[in-house]
């Protein structure tokens, strides 16, 4: 009895986090997708009193406009796909240096990790202008490459305003987000298991696919969900670099609340990416939780 | 079976391992026994592939094990803390080595299901390792190693993390485990009552060395030297000096008990002059408060100094004069006295002349 009591004591704090900071402004966004926007940005009021008589006025309008066009589902597809994208060579990139500093010298590990996370000492902004200067056409970057395909006859690239900016340039912000969840996984690892292993016979191959790859899946998936969710909401990144190739689905987000000034078709487009995010976690979150623990 | 030569390590200035060599048979229970830091699991380590000696070999049914890496070697090992894989079943884990060697499906679960028999645990297969207790994960690491039928498996204080009494019900079913499946087992521990109890050979190592390899009676009886006699149970050691050497008896000083012949456990060619201990069990002293004659026991008077009581027998420890103290014990057979001799008390105690064994 005094058990469970302390246990929902211990629940209150998150659960009331959640309620205020997610669910009451999810539930404004749920109404604000059923109102009219108002003639200068903002809200009509979703009632009238006529007569004395209370009346709502609300309308399925902004949900028929995303089914109806295509333009919307398909910017919300080809972010998933950036998202995954993103994701997936986070993942690549991640592995091999989380598996480096977690099995280097201890004395060494500190340092390393550092050296992962010195990029946050400077401004999110300066380092997206930085990738805008190695990416402009009178970069380096885009001038060798020009070089190269000048020498092959083949027409020169334009790196600016493109996906291929956008991608390169999320995977190099996030990329610290999958590199620590993987190393505080892959750190933990107990060496004796990888010499029993190899003393039951498994060469160096199988010791990692057959002990430290499934080990570590709840890293990835841990660190694929701290890529994957800011990656699919973005906008400062394809804003400045996307050009009109790169535009993602938090681009036009952003457009219906600050310059269309269409709240409830802003609203609607966010609870899709809501609830397309939820999910996502709740899968990752059920393959994610190491086997041989609980099952409930 | 199992030979090692002339193996030494060393790790920058300290020698881990110096000239060790040691033969085990096939289808002994082999067990290295030496105290903390003295090289056991170097040893170990290194017939298991994960440790290089810098010099000797290690042969195993008269070829070298050197060049192999650990997971082409015929060995398999439990190690201390276990190492069960934690996201593998009982049975995922058994089957990881026949899976290694490729053997099909069918024969990996007969096998699989056939060791959980012989580890008495056939309803644990589906079990993750966390669900298990201490004893538990302990004969699936066993069976795990075994399932593959190595030619010599290797033990690193398996029984360390049990409870004292599981870990004597564990040693009885690893005695009979050893003696059904007829592998060769080596054995590391530093518990002298583990070892005695568990092998037909131990080895007694000490810094590094090899201090006495023999049979557990004979180790016990027969120590080869201070070290061992000191390492294992309790042992009185009295310092003397060699008077005389006979064929069938020698004439030893002991220190501040005189003169006194000694007829059993001679070591060879020693000569007048040299110093030497005679070593004796506390059980193979008698103690009274008076003790008739008898022309075998040597006899000595003492003061009782000090008690120790242990529940089954009471050890006293008596002063025979100018420091020297023995340790004699008596089993407390009588109901109700915690001891039959206070401090203070005088009284006698003897030995037979051929109970002691002497060393260097
Ligand atoms: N990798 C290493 N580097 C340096 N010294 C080492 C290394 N491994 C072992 N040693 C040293 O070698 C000696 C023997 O170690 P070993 O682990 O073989 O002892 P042990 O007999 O198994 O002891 P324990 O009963 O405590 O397990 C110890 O003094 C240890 O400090
Ligand atoms: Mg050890």
């Amino acid at each position: 009895m005094h058990h469970r009591l302390s246990k929902v004591l211990l629940a209150l704090p998150p659960a009331a986090y959640l309620v205020v900071f997610f669910a009451v402004p999810s539930l404004l966004m749920l109404l604000a997708s059923f109102r009219y926007p108002g003639e200068y940005g903002g809200l009509a009021p979703w009632y009238y009193i006529d007569d004395g008589q209370l009346s709502l006025d609300l309308t399925t309008e902004n949900w028929l406009r995303l089914v109806e066009s295509t333009i919307y589902l398909g910017l919300l597809l080809k972010s998933l796909g950036f998202a995954l994208l993103t994701t997936l060579i986070c993942a690549l990139m991640a592995y091999p240096l989380a598996l480096t500093i977690a099995r280097s010298p201890k004395r060494h590990r500190d340092l390393l990790l550092l050296l992962v996370i010195l990029p946050f000492w400077s401004n999110f902004l300066v380092r997206i202008y930085a990738w805008m200067i190695i990416f402009s056409p009178q970069g380096a970057l885009s001038e060798g490459l020009n070089a190269v395909t000048g020498l092959l006859g083949l027409e020169p690239v334009n790196l600016m305003f493109s996906s291929t900016a956008v991608i390169v340039c999320l995977v190099y912000v996030h990329l610290p987000f999958m590199i620590l969840p993987l190393y505080a996984n892959l750190e933990k690892h107990d060496p004796a298991l990888l010499d029993a292993a190899q003393d039951l016979g498994a060469n160096a191959r199988q010791r990692f696919w057959k002990i430290t790859w499934p080990l570590s899946l709840p890293g990835i998936y841990a660190g694929g969900v701290l890529v994957f969710i800011p990656s699919l909401g973005i906008f400062a990144i394809p804003d400045l670099l996307g050009g009109t190739n790169g535009i993602m689905i938090g681009n036009v987000i952003k457009q219906q609340f600050v310059e269309a000034r269409d709240w409830p078709f802003g609203s609607v487009l966010s609870l899709v990416l809501t609830a397309i995010t939820l999910m996502l976690v709740a899968i990752a979150g059920r393959f994610g939780r190491p086997k041989g623990t609980a099952n409930g | 079976m199992l030979e090692i030569i002339d193996v030494s390590r060393r790790y920058g200035e300290y020698l881990a391992l110096r000239d060790v060599n040691l033969r085990v048979h096939a289808g002994e229970f082999f067990t290295l026994l030496g105290p903390s830091g003295c090289g056991k699991t170097t040893l170990l380590r290194s017939i298991a592939g994960f440790d290089h000696p810098d010099s000797g070999d290690i042969l195993l049914d008269g070829k070298s094990l050197l060049h192999l890496p650990p997971e082409k070697r015929p060995v398999h090992t439990v190690f201390q803390s276990y190492a069960l894989f934690p996201h593998m079943t009982v049975a995922d884990n058994i089957a990881f080595p026949l899976r290694m060697a490729k053997l099909d499906k069918t024969e990996i679960a007969r096998r699989v299901e056939e060791v959980l028999e012989d580890v008495r645990l056939p309803d644990k297969a589906r079990h993750y390792p966390q669900a298990l207790s201490g004893g538990q994960r302990q004969r699936i690491a066993i069976a795990r190693a075994l399932v593959n039928r190595p030619r010599l498996l290797l033990l690193d204080e398996p029984l360390s993390a049990l409870d004292a009494k599981l870990r004597e019900q564990m040693q009885i079913e690893l005695i009979n485990l050893q003696k059904d499946i007829g592998i060769t087992f080596v054995y590391v521990t530093h518990d002298q009552g583990e070892a005695l109890a568990l092998s037909h050979r131990i080895a007694v190592m000490n810094q590094g060395e090899i201090s006495q390899i023999d049979e557990p009676a004979q180790l016990y009886n027969c120590p080869g030297n201070r070290f061992v006699a000191d390492f294992i149970g309790q042992c009185n050691i009295l310092d003397g000096t060699v008077i005389e050497s006979h064929s069938d008896r020698v004439d030893v000083e002991l220190d501040g008990l005189g003169r006194i012949s000694l007829s059993a456990h001679i070591p060879a060619n020693l000569h007048s002059g040299e110093r030497c201990a005679l070593t004796l069990r506390p059980e193979k002293i008698r103690l009274a408060k008076q003790l008739e004659a008898n022309d075998a026991e040597l006899h000595f008077r003492g003061q009782v100094h000090d008690t120790l009581y242990m529940g089954d027998v009471t050890i006293y420890i008596v002063e025979l004069g100018e420091g020297v103290k023995v340790e004699a014990l008596l089993a407390n057979s009588a109901p109700g006295r915690a001891r039959l001799f206070d401090p203070g008390d005088t009284v006698e105690i003897a030995w037979h002349a051929d109970a002691g064994h002497l060393v260097r």
